[in-house]
């Protein structure tokens, strides 16, 4: 005897931790997370082992750092702002948030150009240098992957093509992606500009 | 690549942990290191993407009914793994992304000169490297699991505590990393610390090893090979484990410290607590992969050929490391008298040879003219064994209901009001079902896109990017644009498909 389970009732996409491409960035973000928290771990270490900090360098210079945590942080609202709109799946709210989301993204992407001149240590001057280097360089490339995949889905939604639901799911993890990049800064921030100033 | 390296003598020369200063720029000029940090790095980027893979899959795509308390251990183990890999792997990548630049940009993460460490190297390493042995010790752990309930014709004994037992596993082998470094100049308070936790994870261990046991005194046992390679397990790792609770002490491990003590160890550990479960897993699961049973006889001379040339070749190891013969040399004085043991050893080797050579011509004899396999010839419980060997590439006509741990075991019948199995999804589009994580009810009705090329024009850009980066630097700023361009198109979608899904599309 056999009795079918009918399930063509069922919806074909649903949101957050009921989608299958939810799990896969949480394990990115998993992966990310430890090699930020290692990085810092790095930097701890290295710091542990000098008779002085930062070595012979001065501390980085606040200005475009800063500049960069508030925006990072401001942009939590149109990055919200269109997450519900993809969870809505009102296409024109998506289309419009995710040409605000993209803006803040290259604005700061410039900003994070001046942030590597405001550093005061070139990569190759000692340990200190490469361990800001490599912290700084790691969330701008986090930065720049989750401005390029903005401007993707950006792309997808002005090109008019025809679109299934499961895009607005898309849209949704995106913008989980944006928190976990501002909320990595954070921590990063502390530690490349505050840490050398309290020794 | 690495093994391109070798044959044109270009590969890396620094023992397979690459400590620095060694491997740094100052003591390893050319380009061998810097294929092994580069393939190191590509290796556990694509680990840790199937580790992903794994995960989602192992939680989304369950059948339905097949809850987490119904979870084959095997899935288990790799679930535990890959959680695991998740948060080891990064650390290598790390450091060997730190390595590379120290050698083609001139960072300083390891150069003492200009305030970095060489032991931040091991840090890292080990942090990643410990776990790593479980990467390959908890699948096995699956494997027999597997294999014991089947040829004890019986279901595993104490499941929760086995689940439970894998988990703590995963999270205590992150607490030993530091037991490879005893002979580092490190903290007493550390030290003692990471003896704690290395005599700790014997716990898990003993608790799955006894509920193996139970499971096997209370079955009734088929001796067949897979069942075999799984009792030398309990031998083998048995006395692994007892020297590795010798060595996870501060004390007698700087005695044994690079001795052939630590050879012995770690080959009981690692051939016991993989390679014999994983010739049992190969013996267990070809039938089902390939459509023929391995040939019993061969399997046997296998089989005792091997435990038989391990023990002689391993066993007097540990009397050498006493005798304190150090590792990784290529000779020794004759005066040493370790001779006549080494000579033991060899013959050990060339008994494994031969074990192999004929474990190669079981295989290819099965292939081609070994006995048909059935849809379960071990009569086995678990759900693979429900569909044909080798089953189709959609694995199930129609993917069944669930109704307990081990489902083909199940004798009474379905009552009349409950389904076997899953109806009502579409062909065209390729639908599949997702289901809850934890109790593996339905879901939805996600559409899987169809086969295109860009993954693997994905995969080559990533390996362009990777091969390129040994040579230059900037090789890892431009080869990202092929990548992003290969992974975008791969994403794009393609119009007749998208109306086609449309049709079946429901909103939630």
């Amino acid at each position: 005897v056999s009795r079918g389970l009918d399930v063509s009732g069922l919806p074909s996409y649903k949101y957050s931790h009921h989608a299958l491409t939810w799990w896969g960035m949480m394990g990115m973000i998993a992966i990310e997370g430890t090699v930020f928290a290692l990085a810092i771990v790095t930097y701890f270490y290295l710091w542990s082992q000098a008779d002085s900090w930062p070595l012979s360098a001065g501390p980085p210079d606040l200005l475009w750092g800063t500049l960069n945590v508030v925006l990072l942080l401001a942009s939590i609202w149109p990055n919200q702002w269109t997450k519900r709109a993809g969870e809505d799946g009102d296409e024109r709210r998506i289309r419009i948030g995710l040409l605000v989301c993209l803006a803040f993204g290259i604005v700061m992407l410039a900003i994070r150009a001046m942030e590597f001149n405001a550093l005061n240590v070139r990569w190759d001057s000692n340990a200190y240098g490469s361990v800001v280097w490599v912290l700084l360089g790691l969330h701008t490339l986090h930065l720049a992957t989750d401005v390029f995949d903005t401007g993707v889905l950006a792309a997808l939604f002005l090109s008019g093509k025809p679109l299934e639901g499961k895009r607005h799911v898309d849209v949704s993890e995106n913008g989980v992606y944006w928190y976990f990049v501002v909320y990595t800064w954070v921590p990063i921030y502390a530690v490349i500009y505050w840490l050398p100033r309290l020794t | 690549m690495l093994f391109a390296a070798f044959i044109l003598d270009i590969g890396p020369d620094a023992g397979w942990f690459s400590y620095v200063p060694l491997a740094g720029p100052g003591f390893a000029p050319g380009k061998r290191v810097d294929f092994w940090a580069q393939m190191i790095t590509f290796t556990e980027l694509a680990g840790l993407l199937v580790a992903i893979e794994i995960i989602a899959t192992a939680f989304k795509m369950r059948a339905p009914g097949m809850t987490l308390a119904r979870m084959p251990l095997l899935v288990w183990a790799m679930v535990v793994t890959s959680f695991m890999i998740l948060f080891a792997m990064p650390a290598v990548m790390l450091a060997s992304s730190a390595l590379i630049m120290d050698r083609l940009v001139g960072t300083h993460f390891y150069n003492p000169a200009e305030g970095g460490d060489p032991v931040l190297w091991q840090h890292l390493f080990w942090f990643f490297a410990h776990p790593e042995v479980y990467f390959i010790f908890i699948p096995a752990l699956g494997f027999m699991s597997s294999i014991i309930a089947t040829f004890s014709r019986r279901p595993i004994f104490g499941y929760p505590a086995m689940v439970l037992a894998l988990i703590a596993t995963g999270f205590l082998g992150f607490g030993l990393w530091v037991h490879h470094m005893f002979a580092a100049h490190l903290p007493e308070l550390g030290k003692s610390f990471f003896t704690a936790a290395s005599m700790l994870i014997a716990v898990p261990s003993a608790i799955q090893i006894f509920c193996w046991i139970a499971t096997l005194w209370t079955g009734r046992l088929e001796f067949r090979t897979p069942l075999l390679f799984t009792l030398a397990f309990f031998v083998i790792l048995v006395i692994g484990g007892l020297t590795g609770l010798m060595v996870a002490s501060v004390p007698l491990d700087l005695q044994l410290h690079d001795t052939y003590f630590v050879v012995a160890h770690l080959h009981y550990v690692l051939i016991g607590g993989a390679v014999f479960p994983l010739f049992g897993a190969w013996y267990y699961w070809f039938p089902k992969i390939t459509g023929r049973i391995m040939g019993e006889r061969l399997g046997r001379w296998q089989f005792w050929l091997f435990f038989v040339g391990f023990n002689v070749a391993f066993w007097p190891m540990h009397h050498l490391g006493v005798q304190g013969m150090p590792r990784r040399v290529y000779t020794y004085p004759e005066e040493m008298g370790w001779g006549a043991l080494n000579l033991v050893s060899t013959l050990g080797a060339l008994m494994i040879a031969v074990s192999v050579l004929l474990f190669i011509i079981n295989v290819v004899l099965t292939l081609r003219s070994g006995e048909k396999a059935a849809a379960n010839p071990w009569r086995a419980g678990t759900l693979e064994w429900a569909t044909a060997s080798p089953p189709p590439a959609y694995n199930f006509d129609r993917a069944p209901v669930v109704r307990g741990r081990d489902p083909l075991w199940h004798e009474e019948p379905v009552p009349p009001s409950e389904p076997t199995h899953v109806s009502g999804l579409a062909d065209k589009p390729r639908e599949v079902l997702i289901t809850t994580v934890v109790d593996a009810l339905p879901d939805h009705r996600l559409v899987f896109p169809e086969p295109t090329i860009w993954p693997f024009v994905s995969a080559v850009a990533v390996s362009a990017l990777f091969i390129g980066s040994i040579f230059t630097p900037w090789a890892a700023l431009w080869g990202m644009l092929p990548v992003a361009i290969a992974v975008t198109l791969w994403f794009w979608p393609r119009d007749p498909e998208v109306l086609e899904a449309l049709q079946v599309e429901k909103r939630p």
